[in-house]
């Protein structure tokens, strides 16, 4: 099933399978090696709409939800 | 002499390797059309003296970020003999599309892998010799922070800057080839060289994350924190301070009056009145700024400002800012002129010229003395604590105006991602040397400045000489009374119009001119004030006090920080007019109320 990363909850880890974003937000992504195919684990939520804590390899990173959006992943089930 | 670029993604060490390489030297450099400050120093290396520059911290040589512009334009403009390219060796999978951008440059370069403490203890091995045989350039594990293989990395690097020459850059765009093949590439280096556990394991971090980033203990403890944090800026500052305003007069009494004594009294006024307090103005903020980036250090280095950046961001996204903003002006309220020097670590310029715009606004320390002496001359015990409240609450209201006002002129299009490094302990080396660079950097951009403020408005309450000092008659006391029918509506009169043209150096001298204006002190001064205006009046000044204008330093930092005039005096204007505005409506709205 491939959703959008913010549906993703605390723990719950997908593959990514598409990113929509623009230049800007594309190429900050990829250096931070968001790409097609990689596996990524949300690993907590900002309250009140807050960012979102993303773990992708050995890297941590947060990012506002509505740049998540962009962000398709896959999850089993 | 030759000269070597310090290039890597940030938080890869890139600061700690140049401050290990260069120690106290590093000086602030100008380059052409470039509007951040780039640190560069002069050291040996390989018998011959080189010229090493640190370059922001970037994800990407093909990128669009305000940084990434700079950096590019810096390697399309100056001539480089050497690329240092510092990367983060447990992040190395990602990190190693920058050492293949380089490469394709065609640019001589080293690349440096450091953290391999944090490398080892993520179970991250690598094989620098085949790694460097598949680049094409020297590679070396190291680690910046404590010093591991160090020496090893520096002999490298003067070996290969004493083979190489020059490269002109032309066309960096055109050579950058498209994404995919340079991550084939790297796939293809990663997977001969570079081995990674399939899972890691379970890290300090994450421990600590549950707790500081909890949505309710998390919150708390940032504030507490914070309150720490200011506490402690008050607590050792106001000592230090006096220690050198003593020092200060130790010298005055005992080198510069006997100097001195036998020149005329103007002349003798100037000097030591006019321009020895403007060195006193100065040097009253060494120590504040010293103490507030000893904390900052370790807040920054420890990894905890991306956390409150994560903690703050749902409520300051909504104005334009974001988290680390928050930190600021929290921080503004302590002392405005290290809060703005701290705007740097945002890296995006139009985020931290709103921040900027902001900070000002945050009631500071000096300005709380003003509020406590007028407020105990005009109001009792009981009133006087939810009058100073309600100055803190409106200085927050001014502030949240501001960014909402102003969102749209200083939009920010850079996404807010930011990564969050493991928890790390900062070395004592790290925090002395930021405080050390800051203050060389304030004292070198603002001090003339300041200087001469203090002393224009000297001139301007002292002249002519034959008026009494800051009285109607001298320069201020005309300007003063010219702006009467200005000031008038707010219910301020030509009196506290001239108090207010001292507070444009220091606030905390206001109450000081009002000493020398109404030739009263202690007690009587306080009698005095609370005769000459009703509470409304009083309430409109410590309006006008709280928003007209920071400090003279504070618009000395502003300048230099954002290194453009015109930004400036939006930041004053937008000031003056507001406070003019607030008071106008107040007063006026009081009297209308028969009050
Ligand atoms: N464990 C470890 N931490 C390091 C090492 N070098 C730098 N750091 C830390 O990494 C963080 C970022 O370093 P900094 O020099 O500010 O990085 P920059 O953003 O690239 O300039 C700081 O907290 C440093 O203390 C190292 O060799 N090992």
């Amino acid at each position: 099933m491939t959703v959008n990363l913010p549906t993703l909850q605390p723990g719950q880890s997908g593959t990514i399978t598409a990113i929509h974003a623009g230049e800007d937000l594309y190429h900050r992504l990829a250096a931070l090696g968001f790409r097609v195919g990689k596996r990524l684990e949300i690993v907590r939520k900002g309250c009140c709409s807050g960012p979102l804590q993303v773990r992708i390899g050995t890297t941590d990173v947060i990012m506002r939800r509505h740049d998540a959006l962009q962000i398709d992943v896959k999850v089993p089930g | 002499m030759k000269r070597i670029a310090l290039l890597g993604m940030p938080n890869t060490g890139k600061s700690t390797f140049f401050n290990r390489l260069t120690g106290a030297s590093a000086r602030v450099g100008n380059w052409p059309g470039i509007t951040v400050d780039l640190m560069s120093a002069k050291v040996p290396l390989g018998g011959a003296m080189a010229e090493i520059v640190d370059l922001p911290g970037i994800y990407d040589l093909h990128g669009f970020s305000d940084d990434e512009q700079v950096v590019r334009h810096f390697l399309e403009n100056t001539p480089v003999d050497l690329v240092l390219l510092i990367l983060n060796t447990s992040q190395i999978e990602r990190q190693l599309a920058l050492a293949l951008q380089i490469k394709q440059l065609g640019l001589p370069s080293v690349l440096l892998l450091n953290m391999s403490d944090e490398a080892k203890k993520f179970g991250i091995t690598v094989n620098t010799s085949s790694m460097a045989e598949q680049l094409g350039m020297p590679v070396v594990l190291f680690s910046a922070k404590y010093g591991e293989h160090y020496q090893e990395a520096m002999s490298v690097v003067a070996a290969a800057i004493g083979a190489s020459h020059p490269v002109q850059l032309e066309s960096l765009r055109e050579k950058l080839q498209p994404d995919h093949q340079i991550e084939a590439s790297m796939e293809a280096v990663l997977k001969k060289s570079v081995i990674i556990p399939e899972r890691l394991s379970e890290q300090l971090s994450d421990r600590l994350d549950r707790v500081l980033l909890h949505p309710f203990w998390g919150i708390l403890l940032f504030f507490a924190a914070m309150f720490l944090v200011f506490q402690a800026v008050f607590a050792f500052g106001k000592p230090l301070q006096d220690g050198v305003a003593w020092l200060l007069e130790l010298f005055k009494d005992y080198a510069l009056e006997p100097l001195l004594t036998g020149l005329p009294a103007p002349l003798h006024g100037f000097l030591i009145d006019g321009l020895y307090n403007g060195v006193g103005t100065v040097a009253a903020f060494v120590p504040v700024i010293v103490l507030f980036f000893l904390l900052m250090a370790v807040v920054e280095d420890t990894g905890y400002l991306s956390r409150a950046a994560f903690l703050m961001d749902a409520l300051m996204s909504r104005m334009g800012l974001d988290g680390r903003s928050f930190v600021m002006v929290l921080m503004g309220f302590g002392c405005n002129v290290p809060a703005l020097m701290g705007t740097r670590v945002m890296r995006s310029r139009p985020l931290r010229l709103l921040s900027m715009l902001v900070i000002p606004f945050s009631l500071c320390s000096a300005r709380l003395q003003v509020f406590l002496f007028i407020t105990t001359a005009l109001f009792t015990a009981k009133q006087a604590p939810l009058v100073l409240f309600s100055l803190y609450l409106l200085s927050f209201a001014t502030a949240i105006l501001t960014a909402l006002l102003f969102r749209k002129r200083f939009q920010n299009n850079e996404p807010f991602i930011l990564e969050l490094p493991p928890y790390r302990l900062p070395t004592l080396r790290q925090i002395v040397l930021r405080g050390w660079h800051e203050v060389h950097h304030f004292l070198s951009r603002a001090s003339k400045f300041i200087v001469a403020g203090v002393v224009l408005v000297w001139l301007l309450t002292h002249l002519p000489f034959s008026a009494q000092p800051a009285s109607p008659e001298t320069w201020a006391g005309l300007i003063g009374g010219a702006m009467e029918p200005l000031l008038a509506p707010l219910g301020i009169d030509h009196k506290l119009a001239v108090a207010l043209i001292f507070g444009l150096v220091a606030k905390e001298i206001v109450i000081g001119s009002l000493a020398v204006i109404f030739s009263l002190e202690g007690d009587a001064l306080t009698r005095a004030i609370a005769q000459q205006m009703d509470w409304v009046q009083a309430y409109s000044f410590m309006l006008f006090t709280l928003v007209y204008t920071p400090c003279l330093s504070t618009i000395a930092t502003l300048r230099s920080e954002s290194k453009s005039l015109g930004f400036t005096l939006l930041s004053l204007g937008w000031s003056l007019g507001l406070a003019w505005t607030l008071s106008f409506a107040f007063y006026q709205g009081a009297r209308a109320l028969g009050l």
